[in-house]
């Protein structure tokens, strides 16, 4: 392989990693609890890599992994209390941890891999170099073997909790009365969650971790409203941002996992925008059209109410509409034109007269 | 420590510019924590990166005053997005929050890429926006946080009331007729504006906990806005200058980490230690509740003991207190405590020590429950005492 492929294929499986997770994360309402866990996870992989002196021990892994889950259970204590809030509990909890972490690599970590550019940054771009080799053939890059394991963890615990996730997700209380405990669960997903920034660390930096986490669950979250599919969606999105990222990092000559990121925010915003049902311009239709389809329905009314009445020469005139509906000739216009289009009315003369499908679309209305 | 901090040039500049800093965001803070929107500031200062290199690229200078304005305007764009996304769409607060500050902060990344390729690239030093440099704090940087925290300052006095009835109770200022959703604007405006005089000292990474630390740990101190606001100023002050100081004088000390510590400090001391909120506080009433309650429970039983024999200063032994109680080892604590309280004693007798009421005990005790023992007896015999 290439290592530009190899690249890829490793944003790739960050990116899914990433996604399994988030998608839960998004649905419970708690995203910002990876970007609290992106950070605090520092000092864990500081102090392991003290204690082991070296990067590629799994030990480091572990570490983090607790640090991920010890900053959860510190947050919900310290917002158990009562004293701050969750969201100020987040804003504190992991700000502090992840300064211990800055502190301890300036001081005592200077000239060793591990630099702060690359803790928020990750180094996408050299991953290809750092290889794993036994007895002199090489198995390829080692963030493509340990992204590869995680996404695999990941993926098994989403399969074996498929069922408990998603009830205690969408239905809290009926989850924990049938006895599955949500704590126990949260904390799972959030070790889940712990070990992918650990993983992706090295990747695309504790910044960007929570790009692939919240961005493509929160962008399929617009696009479906089945969980099964938002996960598959969020991880086909995950994907596509890798390696739209990817090239275009390449074009620019940028920060790859900064292109990711902002590609995330691209497809987001275009979902906003387009997404079919939920996206912006989506929504503006259905309300023209409801404006529309009600502005007709008054006009049918209207017409019914005085046809064949000796007012019928004013109230059925087209230009006297705006006036005895209070409607501005924009609207009057809509309106007649859609009714004409959909043949519910009919010119006859100067005046308007319903159709026989118009008079009864309005009897109904009435009734209705 | 004091000959250094007054004399050297260096250190009184950070210690200015990280004094304006603390009180700013500390005075603002207040009011995101209290409105519930701690995480805010976090989205603000992260998507202020993407500005500041914009800033840079369009004018080419480093001058703080540019680079603040665009600062300021992308973290403007980031708020009002994440506004709207929540408005528009059912995407949740907290998953458009996480969305805008890794998007804003990815993008802002993808330009210093770009930045370094300049020619005049390198002396930009614009990294020092991650996680802030106190010793690069130059004169004319804090006279530019001086003047925006003076804005900020004199603005939030100035619609004091206004932002007051915002936070706490915005229906009714609306029924007021003011416009609410014009000060939510100035409000997060001054946010904003408080957030970018810290990120050159700070960092965008750690802004937020400047924001949201003096604030947490002053409400544990006061339940008045005022009295929060004057101290959350005060101990992000005091955050400010000590963690700044400290980073500007030790090598190899980032600044932005060493405040957030010092501002950590504050929080725990402030949540262990506050008086009536604090912890300890709470503990030790817990724990005199408890006793208060335990005392009561034997006082109560013993004043039966006593209204149903003729002597009502007989001793009675404990023994027969403890079948009176469905948690009979609260008898002999109780009793020790009320003995120390003066309202019972121990009567050494030879068939055994029994605890007798004394005087003063006699007439707490009825005090205490005559007047409720028999409200509850007339209630469970349903006669109200005239009737019967």
């Amino acid at each position: 392989m290439t290592p530009q492929s190899e690249i890829q294929l490793i944003a790739v499986l960050t990116a899914l990693a990433c996604a399994l997770p988030g998608a839960f994360l998004v649905l419970r309402r708690v995203s910002m609890l990876s970007d609290a866990i992106s950070h605090a996870i520092l000092p864990g992989i500081v102090v392991a890599f003290f204690l082991t002196e070296d990067l590629n021990s799994p030990l480091l892994i572990l570490g983090a992994a607790a640090t991920g889950v010890l900053t959860a259970a510190l947050i919900e204590t310290l917002s158990r209390t009562g004293k701050v809030r969750e969201d100020a509990a987040i804003g504190l909890v992991f700000p502090i941890l992840f300064s211990i972490g800055v502190i301890l690599i300036a001081r005592y970590a200077g000239g060793v891999h591990l630099d702060v550019d690359a803790v928020l940054l990750g180094e996408l771009a050299f991953a290809p170099f750092d290889r794993v080799a036994f007895s002199g053939i090489d198995f390829g890059p080692k963030a493509l073997w340990v992204m590869g394991v995680i996404l695999l963890l990941n993926a098994a615990f989403i399969a074996l909790f498929y069922k408990e996730l998603k009830l205690s997700t969408f239905d809290p209380s009926l989850a924990a009365a049938l006895g599955f405990s949500p704590a126990l669960l949260h904390y799972l997903l959030m070790g889940a969650v712990s070990v992918t920034a650990v993983g992706a660390f090295d990747a695309v930096g504790s910044v960007l971790v929570v790009a692939l986490i919240v961005g493509p669950p929160a962008t399929a979250y617009l696009l479906t409203d089945r969980l099964a599919y938002l996960l598959a969606l969020s991880a086909g999105l995950g994907a596509a941002a890798g390696i739209a990222g990817y090239w275009a990092s390449y074009l620019a000559d940028a920060s790859i996992a900064g292109s990711m990121a902002t590609m995330v925010g691209i497809f987001f915003f275009l979902a906003f925008l387009f997404a079919p049902n939920q996206g912006i311009v989506a929504g503006f239709r259905r309300s023209r059209a409801q404006r529309r389809r009600f502005a007709q329905h008054m006009l049918l009314v209207h017409i019914l109410h005085h046809e064949n009445t000796p007012e019928a020469a004013r109230e059925c005139h087209p230009n006297h509409l705006q006036e005895h509906l209070r409607w501005n000739e924009d609207i009057a216009h809509v309106a007649i034109r859609s009714a004409l289009r959909d043949g519910l009315i009919e010119p006859r003369g100067e005046l308007l007269h319903l159709t026989e499908s118009g008079r009864q679309l309005a009897r109904v209305t009435m009734v209705a | 420590m004091s000959l250094p901090f007054v004399f050297d040039f260096t250190l009184r500049t950070v210690a200015l510019g990280a004094a304006v800093l603390g009180i700013v965001s500390g005075t603002l803070g207040t009011y995101a924590v209290l409105r519930g929107q701690s995480l805010l500031g976090d989205a603000i200062s992260h998507a202020a990166l993407p500005g500041i290199a914009i800033a840079f690229i369009l004018t080419g200078v480093r001058s703080p005053l540019v680079l603040v304005l665009g600062a300021a305007a992308a973290g403007w764009i980031g708020a009002l997005l994440v506004l709207t996304v929540t408005k528009r769409s059912r995407i949740p607060y907290d998953a458009a929050l996480g969305l805008v500050l890794s998007v804003f902060f990815g993008f802002g990344m993808v330009l210093l890429t770009f930045i370094q390729r300049l020619p005049s690239g390198n002396q930009a030093g614009l990294d020092t926006f991650l996680f802030g440099q106190a010793a690069a704090l130059l004169p004319r940087d804090v006279a530019v946080m001086a003047g925006l925290g003076f804005v900020a300052l004199a603005a939030t006095a100035a619609f004091w009331k206004e932002l007051k009835l915002l936070s706490f109770d915005r229906e009714f200022g609306a029924s007021l007729g003011l416009p609410m959703r014009a000060l939510d604007v100035v409000l997060t405006s001054l946010l904003v504006l408080a957030i970018v005089i810290g990120l050159q000292t700070v960092g965008v990474i750690l802004m937020s906990a400047i924001l949201i630390a003096p604030a947490a740990a002053a409400r544990q101190w006061s339940d008045r806005l005022g009295q929060i606001v004057l101290l959350a100023a005060l101990f992000g002050a005091l955050a400010g200058v000590t963690g700044a100081v400290v980073s500007a004088s030790t090598p190899r000390m980032p600044t932005g980490p060493t405040i957030v510590l010092c501002a950590g400090a504050i929080v725990l001391v402030s949540l262990l230690a506050a008086p009536r909120r604090g912890l300890l506080a709470e503990a030790v009433r817990v724990r005199r509740d408890r006793r208060n309650l335990r005392e009561l429970g034997v006082l109560e039983d013993l004043f039966t003991l006593a209204s149903q024999h003729p002597d009502p200063f007989h001793p009675h032994a404990s023994v027969v207190l403890r079948t009176m109680t469905s948690d009979p080892e609260s008898v002999e604590p109780g009793l020790e405590g009320l003995s120390r309280r003066g309202l019972v004693r121990l009567v050494r007798l030879v068939e055994g020590d029994g605890w007798a009421l004394t005087d003063r005990g006699l007439e707490d005790a009825r005090r205490e429950f005559v007047g409720w023992k028999g409200r509850a007896d007339r209630a469970a015999t349903g006669a109200d005492g005239s009737g019967s």
